[in-house]
């Protein structure tokens, strides 16, 4: 990470820091963690130069600190998001985000013939490979790979 | 599994299919056993299927079980957009079991996990269909005298048929040989053979039906080109009559051949077949009444186990 980037993060007092979001992906992101709906101040980077990347997303969320069953979720649409807690200026907890086991909520699946998607129901996935992410429907059991993936 | 219910065939372990054998073993020789005196028994049968509903009925009145249900959602609550949990939230207040059929898939696993009784799939749209599975082992067992070591040969709709998919996934403990055979369009789909693969299953996959497959093989299982599988009609077309079996190719073919059939069929087997010793899809459809009396009395937890060993 360049001098410039740390900077930036260092820039949030306290609170969480994802990075290295495709930029595609960051209104995803921004929607798979409840963004919409909080009332800290919330910085959205899109489009931002990145070695790695090309172009990346940043998202800076002040003062929230997200479950790590809430941040998990990101792994679905983005295996290698930063995620870096901030404590007083401070990056104190860096990691990247890793899929769960089992998926509840949140994707769709994408088979319309499948009971989830003609009834009023949670869906319920689960996680057969953590490295390709293939997700297995656990009503319908058909599995659906990374790019079919759909969220709700 | 909650409840006990039997929705796919992966719910149970080799040990219990090998019991539910015995089991199915016990009710071909005994088909009339009062197990489930005063039991009533629903059966909910959201998609037409006469030949599955009047086998899981007739295993319920061999059982002296009573029956309530419908074979055509039309005529319920569920044409008046009532939900499936609704309508399981209702029944299970009145029977012991429910079996049901539905065109959706999942709908089965969906219904286990919100009734209070126990539920059995008779088969939920392209996914599963446990019982049919049962009664294919039990005529390969009985035919072969193993599940052991066997080169199955499917043909026809091996992408959408879900009895090759389900018999594939419970042979896979017993060592077996697969033959594919399929045209592109309806070819074994990578998932069955990536698990072949990562069982040591040895597998060949043609497109030809041809002597030295036929000629190899233990059981050859036709399957029929379904219709209602196939989101484009010409597709349907252009496929379905591309496999068929005529008595003729089973000359040279080994004495202990069976062939195999979830029926109904439509042009998949030639009549002249019918009347060859290797032919074997009706008696086929006759172990289903056992085998769903074998299922119906491990989901309520009757043990015939012990009546098996106090009988002998």
């Amino acid at each position: 990470m360049s001098d410039k980037n740390i900077l930036a993060v260092a820039a949030l007092q306290n609170g969480t820091v994802i990075d290295h979001i495709p930029t595609e992906l960051v209104f995803d992101v921004v929607r798979l963690l409840g963004i919409e709906d909080l009332d800290s101040s919330v910085t959205i980077g899109f489009n931002l130069d990145s070695k790695k990347l090309g172009k990346k997303g940043i998202l800076k969320v002040a003062d929230v600190f997200f479950p790590d069953e809430t941040l998990n979720r990101l792994a679905i649409v983005a295996p290698n998001v930063n995620v870096n807690i901030i404590n007083d200026y401070k990056v104190v907890k860096k990691f990247k985000v890793t899929l769960p086991d089992e998926i509840k909520g949140i994707v769709r699946c994408n088979n319309v013939k499948c009971i989830t998607n003609n009834e009023p129901m949670t869906t319920h996935f689960h996680v057969v490979d953590k490295d390709k992410v293939i997700i297995r429907c656990h009503y319908c059991e058909r599995s659906i790979e990374k790019n079919e993936i759909e969220l709700q | 599994m909650q409840n006990n219910s039997l929705v796919s065939i992966s719910d149970f372990t080799k040990d219990e299919m090998l019991e539910l054998l015995e089991d199915m073993k016990y009710f071909e020789a005994n088909p009339n056993r009062r197990l489930l005196e005063g039991k009533v028994v629903a059966t909910l049968f959201f998609e037409p299927s006469t030949r599955t509903r009047l086998s899981f009925e007739t295993a319920v009145n061999r059982l002296g079980g009573r029956i309530i249900g419908f074979s055509d959602a039309s005529t319920t609550s569920s044409s008046k957009g009532e939900t499936l949990k609704d309508t399981i939230m209702m029944v299970n207040n009145y029977v012991d079991l429910i079996i049901m059929r539905h065109y959706l898939e999942g709908a089965a696993r969906y219904a286990s996990e919100v009734s209070r009784v126990p539920i059995i799939n008779a088969g939920d749209g392209a996914n599963q269909h446990p019982s049919q599975t049962m009664l294919d082992l039990y005529s390969i067992y009985k035919t072969q005298g193993t599940l052991r070591d066997l080169t199955i040969t499917m043909v026809g709709d091996l992408k959408y048929g879900r009895t090759v998919h389900s018999l594939l996934m419970a042979m896979s403990y017993f060592n077996p040989k697969f033959n594919f055979v399929a045209c592109d369009e309806l070819k074994m789909p990578q998932e069955y053979k990536d698990f072949c693969d990562e069982h040591g299953i040895a597998y060949t996959e043609t497109r030809d039906f041809s002597p030295e497959v036929i000629n190899s093989s233990d059981i050859i299982y036709m399957t029929r080109v379904q219709r209602e599988r196939f989101t484009d009609l010409m597709e349907y077309e252009r496929v379905k009559n591309i496999y068929n079996l005529h008595n003729s190719m089973l000359d040279n073919s080994k004495d202990n051949v069976r062939i195999l059939h979830p029926l109904p069929r439509v042009g998949e087997i030639s009549q002249d077949v019918d009347s060859n010793p290797k032919a074997y899809y009706f008696q086929q459809a006759q172990n289903g009444l056992y085998a769903r009396q074998a299922i119906i009395c491990k989901v309520l937890g009757i043990d015939v186990k012990s009546l098996r060993e106090n009988e002998r």
